[in-house]
């Protein structure tokens, strides 16, 4: 057959068929990644698995000279960072959303939109950097002071907000942290109220109802699934931050108070202190089964995240 | 009070408290960007571009060690992660969207993208280092690449996905081989939008700091050898940083702001690319 204009011999043939399996396997090797992650993980932190077994999350020693280990203080670091992250970054990025899909004249929209997306573009060490040397010093005079003389005298609440003021810590790192989580939950949730039917928003604008009630009442509502994806991203986003949190969390393994402003760990920054000079053997086991813990847990976030951003996407046009 | 004076009450109250939030996002944006001008700014010279990163307690040096590092490091990893990248991406959206294998890997594919970095450091680790025995560039570039591949795999299948059915079937009409189909037409097509891919896969290792702690380590001296430790700008920066020394960290303030200013710049160059092709 000549009549293609394409020489189809058989080496045209056989180049066809090695694309087509280059690219099968190529989409493979994606897949094994993820197995051979968890994987490498368990094989090296197999050691610290056997020693510690179930006892590792509840412990709080981290004692390399005696070769005990326990999880408890970077898990709790990395939670609470993450949940105060949550607090302050989810009314903001909804309030972002808002603003860019009901508000803004459509002229600032992708400007404004760009900008916040830039937050997301600004590399980890950056807002380290900046978090430990700028922010920290006018957080640790101006803003701890005042937290501590307006709600510290709160019973039971105070006590998040005792101690010394000292700029880096728990608190810190959690606010740095939600500033970095906003460009991701605010587009996120940009992108699904855009979803929203205009004829379901425009019959509650005809029945009279305000900006904020067509929010709240119809669009949140319809849009809820994927609104919660969207915070679960974020939350996947905070749990394995690195760099800022290591800058400004304080990098000690002592916990004796309940206070957000003493200085801490993460499971991350213990990891980025401490791996390159740890011992070969349990030392970098333990730390290794870290790693393997904030896997699996950003991983079932991510998992929740994604099925429920899918789910909306299927559902478009259904009731939510 | 009326329920309508109430009802607008709500809502002046809810329009006003989004305005702050995005008045909140854009206030950190400023403040990042103008401590990183007016602190890198002071710290450019030429001769960060000539010297070696200084020990401890010297007043001179710059980071050429570490920006040449990072540079061929940042190449490597492009270079590596890019083809695997948009091959695998064409396999999601010309061979395998209704297979199984297709959909499991777009889902896996997507929770890569969002994995901790610092785990990916891990994994090279354990798989690499731990094995040979010793940290190295080419371990460095690999955790790269893997960061590097779910970005370009994501754009790569989502770009394919907006080219209409009709080009391919046109393709096909005329006789092409699927191979032809997509590396003539389809991917040809879509080129703006997977070398935007591309560039933003770039912007987001250029920052990277995590996975080269435990792979390319960092070295005081210049070395261009890939089996050794290899100095790149984020560790530097990120030793310099936390050091008492202020010549130590005047140069993290300029690494900052390079590292800072490309990775705007490459945003902005791949949206204003991407705009500009969706136009056409």
């Amino acid at each position: 057959m000549q009549t293609t204009g394409f020489k189809s011999s058989a080496s045209m043939k056989f180049g066809d068929r090695l694309f087509g399996t280059l690219a099968k396997s190529f989409a493979w090797l994606t897949l094994i990644l993820l197995a051979g992650i968890i994987l490498a993980l368990v094989y090296a932190s197999w050691p610290s698995l056997q020693a510690f077994g179930i006892g590792f999350l509840f412990s709080d020693a981290w004692n390399p000279p005696m070769e005990d280990f326990g999880g408890l203080i970077p898990i709790y670091g990395t939670l609470v960072t993450s949940v105060i992250a949550l607090l302050i970054a989810v009314p903001v990025s909804f309030g972002i959303a808002l603003f860019l899909t009901e508000m803004a004249p459509a002229w600032l929209r992708r400007p404004l939109g760009t900008a916040i997306e830039l937050l997301a573009a600004i590399p980890s060490i950056v807002y380290g950097m900046w978090g430990l040397l700028v922010f920290a010093p006018i957080f640790a005079k101006y803003i701890q002071p005042g937290l501590q003389s307006s709600i510290g005298h709160v019973p039971v609440i105070g006590k998040l907000f005792a101690g010394a003021p000292l700029g880096i810590g728990l608190l810190a790192a959690g606010i740095i942290l939600a500033i970095m989580i906003i460009p991701y939950i605010a587009s996120v949730m940009r992108d699904v109220f855009e979803v929203t039917p205009p004829m379901l928003k425009e019959s509650a604008y005809g029945v009279g109802c305000t900006t904020w009630e067509v929010m709240w009442g119809v669009v949140l509502p319809y849009t809820k699934t994927g609104v919660i994806g969207g915070v679960m991203l974020g939350l996947g986003r905070a749990l394995g931050e690195t760099m800022a949190v290591t800058f400004v969390i304080g990098n000690t393994n002592f916990l004796d108070s309940a206070s957000l402003f003493a200085p801490g760990n993460s499971i991350t920054s213990a990891l980025a202190n401490e791996f390159a000079e740890a011992d070969p053997g349990l030392h970098t086991a333990a730390l290794m089964e870290l790693g393997l813990i904030l896997f699996v847990i950003t991983l079932v976030v991510l998992v929740v995240s994604k099925l429920l951003l899918n789910r909306l996407a299927k559902g478009e046009g259904t009731k939510g | 009070m009326n329920l309508l004076a109430r009802r607008k009450l709500t809502n002046r109250v809810a329009l006003t408290l989004s305005l702050s939030a995005m008045a909140f996002g854009l206030f950190w944006l400023a403040w990042i960007l103008w401590t990183v001008l007016e602190l890198g700014i002071s710290g450019l010279s030429l001769t960060l571009f000539t010297e070696m990163t200084p020990p401890p307690g010297a007043d001179v040096g710059g980071l050429a060690n570490a920006i040449a590092g990072s540079l061929i490091m940042v190449v490597l990893a492009t270079l590596l992660g890019t083809p695997i990248g948009i091959l695998a991406g064409v396999y999601l959206a010309e061979y395998g969207r209704n297979h199984w294998l297709g959909s499991t890997t777009r889902f896996i594919n997507d929770l890569l993208l969002s994995a901790p970095s610092i785990v990916i450091g891990l994994f090279v680790y354990a798989v690499v280092v731990a094995q040979t025995g010793k940290f190295s560039a080419w371990s460095g570039v690999l955790a790269l690449a893997l960061i590097v591949l779910p970005v370009v795999v994501r754009t790569t299948e989502n770009m394919l996905q907006l080219i209409p059915n009709t080009l391919r079937e046109a393709a096909f009409a005329l006789g092409a081989p699927k191979s032809v189909v997509i590396s003539k037409v389809t991917l040809r097509a879509a080129r703006a939008g997977v070398l935007t891919g591309v560039l933003l896969a770039v912007a987001r290792i250029a920052g990277e700091t995590a996975p080269l702690l435990f792979t390319a380590l960092s070295n005081q001296f210049w070395s261009l050898n890939l089996n050794e430790p290899m100095a790149n700008l984020p560790v530097t920066i990120f030793k310099f940083a936390m050091s008492p020394f202020t010549n130590w960290q005047e140069l993290a303030w300029a690494g900052v702001f390079l590292i800072t200013m490309g990775v705007l710049v490459l945003n902005i160059i791949a949206r204003v690319f991407l705009r500009a092709e969706k136009v056409n």
